[in-house]
């Protein structure tokens, strides 16, 4: 088995405009299976950062415990990262937002750590509406342990010792729709072609962008039978719009007759366009969006693609009306004002 | 595109590319692997059995191989492949009983061969043990052609060619040595079954034309004969002021031997650019170290001659000119005409064919340039018994060339002697092995290692320059050999692709450290190579495309940068890509059975 990835790369690759190439983006080798959902993930993850030209340096991954959080070693090598206990990444995620709102954070997780250990730090990430790009990658069972059926397993699906799941599979986009989640979008790990604009979109946002990606477990839950197997997701898929990230420079040369073709402006100028794929679908509309999402599971579908935007609600450095300096770079003066300073307070507060 | 059919050898015959641009199409990869693993015995004769001459090319090869040597793509230099070449031959046991040794039972054919040099030399080996009667004529003292002539000892001991072309001589073939043969009518009357030519290009070019040049018999020397002479012990010494004319690899082997006959001041004197020199860069930047200047844009001008006496050339200095075709001339610059002294002048501007020897009724159609029309592939002359390989047949080339048609002259002679059809060449053999040794194992040493080439130590060069028989390259040793063999990129050890296995999760895509995988929609080929992860320009690289995919795409994978790391097939959970290593071998006369 190899454990180093050689170091020669495709001499011909370009570079991007901040002068890296995309190896600047890669990590170390996967140690997961072969085969892995996670790992076109951490793939779809590099393109994105390439292609946006981020400086890796700008960027900030976090994630907590489990296959889907070892994934961080895999991409963004020269970028900051924070490898936390379980289901808590949301609340170191929240601590390093507000003392460095400079940096792009790039939270990694899996339905283990979101729906089930870290329930409760999930939901209160989203309410906040802390501006994060979470990745949770949904496999439907406990990879790290063995295949045990997951919160998210769907009733009725079968893992790999044969068993079939009872118990209602809670539906992290749903609850992302309920908790008030600015960005919610759903995709797969074998379609790159949607799941990169999709991060490069979310990394956009200025709040907490959701992306649950089906990113299949090869070893225990890809079998005959499971619902979040490669061949079934393919069978199932659908898509609200077929998504394209276009950087605020590029011009549209694409001709799209009215009403198919729906821009998304972001607040960094850049803009999503999302070439409509069912009719009557708007992504700023949250109930329709709730609803789409509900009858998708009732009718076996896994709806994909953009769900929900919002880009006006306040992020949570607004709604606390923090200082616009991350705190490293504040005089000591200012960070801790003295006693006098505190005194003051207290008194105005009595 | 349609998918690639991978059972056509030539597919991944062409991936390995070392091999593909080898004439004889040596199997590279597969020696190389050998060197690394000690066996250097069995990577002689993998050598052997190929291109016949293993220690000699070791040394002198022209290398189409390295330039080709996919290394070279994604780093700056190729693998030594002709120095570990070298490895193999220096760091053998005694093959000796490892080489079919005759006399053979005879069948009754008898071929003529005139001319000793590699090409002859092959035919000879390959036929000898298929029971032919081989008399081969040579007008030398030795066997071996140009490679005892032309090629200085200090490139090529005589001890290592006396080992190779004795290997051919103890196959019981009658050699007649010190034979020239002045008439092909008279080979033919003996009634040989077949004769074959390969009497190299035995004529040096001369300057007739250089105002001067009639004036002067002493002191110039065409530059392969004058080499022949020292070669055979003839002439021992030269001027201390000497001008050797050309370019070439002949150039390179003048002005090196003449600083060793006592030439102090050698310079050589090229029409061309540096840059368009034709000679290897390895043999121009071994001359610079042996502090040999080299003036370029100098077109001889004249032979200055005082008394019957040679005193030096001048000549006019030009600049290269490029029209829109690309197409090359000189023109003078108008600067004044250099004036070079000289006690020696060396011409080695080139060599020809020369048959004054075979008479022009013999049904062999000469064209205007005076060389035999052969058939290409046959190598056969329009007189059907008469065959030619080597420089004799399609001009000026190299040894490992004469090798490569030597072995399909043996073939087609071969045939001919059987009442067969020239035409129907024997396929090559092939095999296509598994490499799995277990989960994520491979054979194989798959880990792609970073090392630069490493530089061949050479003898020190004052010493050098004192004898002209002390070879000055002495190869790597085993442990830098090693290193060196590391560095090959196992090129035959292929990718296959199996459609009906893959479940399309891109971990191939994500891993490849090239980014050679695409899954995409199939397109016409100039499309698809718009559309893959990586620009695909290199079009003399194919692409191999698979049959369509449960999605309706189509893997489409980039041979140009692929490192055969093998991790594509250790990241697939499905073992759709699996690494097996190709083994392609020319099929020679006779068809040799292989191991």
């Amino acid at each position: 088995m190899s454990f180093v990835k050689p170091k020669f790369r495709h001499p011909d690759l370009p570079l991007n405009e901040v002068g890296y190439s995309r190896a600047d983006y890669e990590g170390v080798l996967s140690t997961l299976c072969a085969g892995c959902g996670h790992d076109s993930v951490s793939g779809a993850i590099v393109s994105a950062c390439f292609e946006m030209n981020l400086e890796p340096h700008r960027v900030a991954k976090l994630s907590g415990i489990g296959c889907s959080s070892k994934t961080p070693a895999y991409f963004l090598s020269n970028s900051h990262g924070f490898n936390s206990v379980h289901g808590r990444m949301p609340s170191v995620a929240t601590g390093a937002n507000l003392a460095n709102r400079d940096l792009m954070y790039l939270g990694i997780s899996g339905d283990g750590d979101s729906a089930s250990i870290g329930m409760g730090q999930f939901v209160h990430a989203i309410r906040r509406n802390l501006n994060i790009t979470y990745i949770l990658m949904n496999n439907g069972c406990y990879g790290l342990t063995k295949g045990q059926d997951s919160a998210t397993a769907d009733v009725g699906s079968v893992n790999k010792s044969g068993h079939a799941n009872q118990f209602a599979a809670i539906d992290m986009a749903g609850l992302a729709l309920e908790m008030g989640a600015t960005f919610v979008a759903r995709s797969f790990s074998g379609d790159k072609e949607q799941l990169v604009p999709l991060i490069k979109a979310a990394m956009s946002h200025p709040g907490f962008a959701l992306i649950d990606v089906i990113s299949p477990c090869v070893t225990f839950n890809n079998n005959p039978g499971s619902t979040k197997s490669y061949d079934y997701t393919r069978e199932h898929i659908e898509a609200t719009a077929a998504v394209d990230y276009v950087p605020f420079k590029e011009e549209i040369t694409a001709a799209y007759a009215e009403g198919e073709v729906l821009d998304v402006a972001l607040h960094d100028g850049s803009y999503i366009q999302l070439s409509k794929l069912a009719p009557n679908w708007n992504p700023f509309d949250r109930i329709g969006a709730i609803n789409r999402v509900h009858e998708a599971k009732v009718k076996n579908e896994i709806l994909t693609g953009l769900i929900f935007i919002d880009q006006d609600h306040p992020d949570l450095h607004q709604m606390l009306d923090t200082t616009a300096t991350p705190l490293n770079q504040l005089p000591q003066a200012l960070l801790i004002p003295g006693p006098e300073v505190l005194e003051a307070v207290n008194r105005a507060g009595r | 595109m349609k998918a690639t059919d991978i059972q056509n050898p030539e597919y991944f015959h062409k991936v390995v590319d070392c091999q593909y641009a080898c004439p004889a199409h040596t199997p590279v990869p597969e020696y190389i692997r050998l060197i690394a693993a000690g066996k250097y015995s069995e990577a002689y004769m993998i050598n052997w059995e190929s291109n016949v001459f293993p220690g000699v090319l070791g040394r002198t090869c022209d290398r189409p191989c390295e330039p080709a040597c996919r290394r070279g793509r994604v780093e700056e230099q190729p693998v030594a492949i002709c120095r570990l070449k070298r490895v193999a031959a220096d760091f053998k046991d005694d093959v000796s009983d490892r080489i079919p040794k005759g006399p053979f039972p005879k069948n009754g054919k008898r071929v003529a061969l005139i001319g000793g040099g590699p090409a002859s030399l092959t035919v000879a080996r390959d036929l000898a043990p298929l029971g032919y009667e081989i008399d081969l004529f040579d007008n030398q003292q030795a066997g071996g052609g140009m490679m005892r002539s032309q090629i200085p000892s200090f490139r090529l001991p005589a001890s290592v060619l006396d080992e190779e072309v004795g290997y051919i001589e103890n196959m019981g073939i009658s050699t007649h040595y010190n034979t020239h043969v002045s008439s092909l009518k008279a080979v033919l009357d003996k009634g040989y079954d077949a004769i074959f030519v390969g009497t190299g290009a035995p004529k040096g070019r001369d300057l007739p034309e250089v105002p001067g040049r009639s004036e002067v018999s002493a002191n110039v020397y065409v530059g392969i004969q004058w080499l022949a002479s020292v070669a055979f012990g003839h002439t021992t010494k030269i001027g201390k002021k000497v001008l050797v004319l050309g370019g070439g690899n002949t150039a390179m082997d003048c002005c090196r031997t003449a600083r060793r006959l006592g030439g102090e001041d050698v310079k050589v004197v090229v029409r061309s650019p540096f840059s368009e020199m034709k000679a290897s860069p390895w043999e121009i930047e071994d001359a610079q170290h042996e502090d040999i200047p080299f003036y370029n844009c100098h077109v001889p001008k004249s032979f200055v001659v005082e008394n019957g006496q040679l005193k030096g050339m001048t000549f006019e200095i030009v600049a290269a000119v490029y029209d829109e075709n690309g197409r090359r001339s000189l023109k003078p610059t108008g600067e004044p005409d250099v004036f070079f002294e000289a006690d020696d002048v060396l011409i080695a501007v080139g060599q020809e064919n020369s048959f004054p020897w075979i008479e022009r009724d013999l049904g062999i159609t000469f064209d205007k340039w005076d060389t035999p029309q052969l058939d290409k592939v046959t190598f056969q002359s329009s007189n059907p018994k008469v065959f030619f390989g080597g420089d004799a047949a399609l001009g000026p080339k190299n040894v490992i060339t004469a090798v490569a048609q030597g072995h399909q002259a043996a073939v087609s002679i071969d045939l001919f002697c059987n009442g067969a059809s020239l035409h129907e060449r024997p396929s090559p053999f092939t095999n296509l092995i598994h490499q799995k040794m277990g989960i994520h194992e491979w054979i194989y040493d798959s880990a792609v290692v970073e090392d630069q080439r490493y530089k061949v130590p050479h003898a020190e060069k004052k010493i050098a320059l004192t004898d002209r028989k002390l070879e000055v390259e002495l190869g790597f040793d085993p442990e830098v050999a090693f290193r060196e063999a590391q560095r090959c990129l196992n090129c035959d050890v292929q990718t296959v692709f199996n459609t009906s296995r893959c479940i399309e999760c891109d971990a191939c895509v994500d891993v490849c450290p090239t980014t050679c995988i695409t899954f995409t929609e199939n397109g016409e080929e100039e499309d698809l190579r718009t559309r893959l992860n990586a620009p695909a320009n290199d079009l003399s690289q194919d692409l191999y495309v698979s049959d369509p995919l449960k999605t309706m795409r189509v893997m489409v994978k980039d041979e140009n940068v692929c490192l055969h790391c093998g991790l594509c097939a250790e990241r697939c959970p499905t073992a759709a890509w699996d690494m097996q290593k190709y083994l392609y071998n020319v099929t020679k006369a006779g068809a040799i059975r292989y191991a």
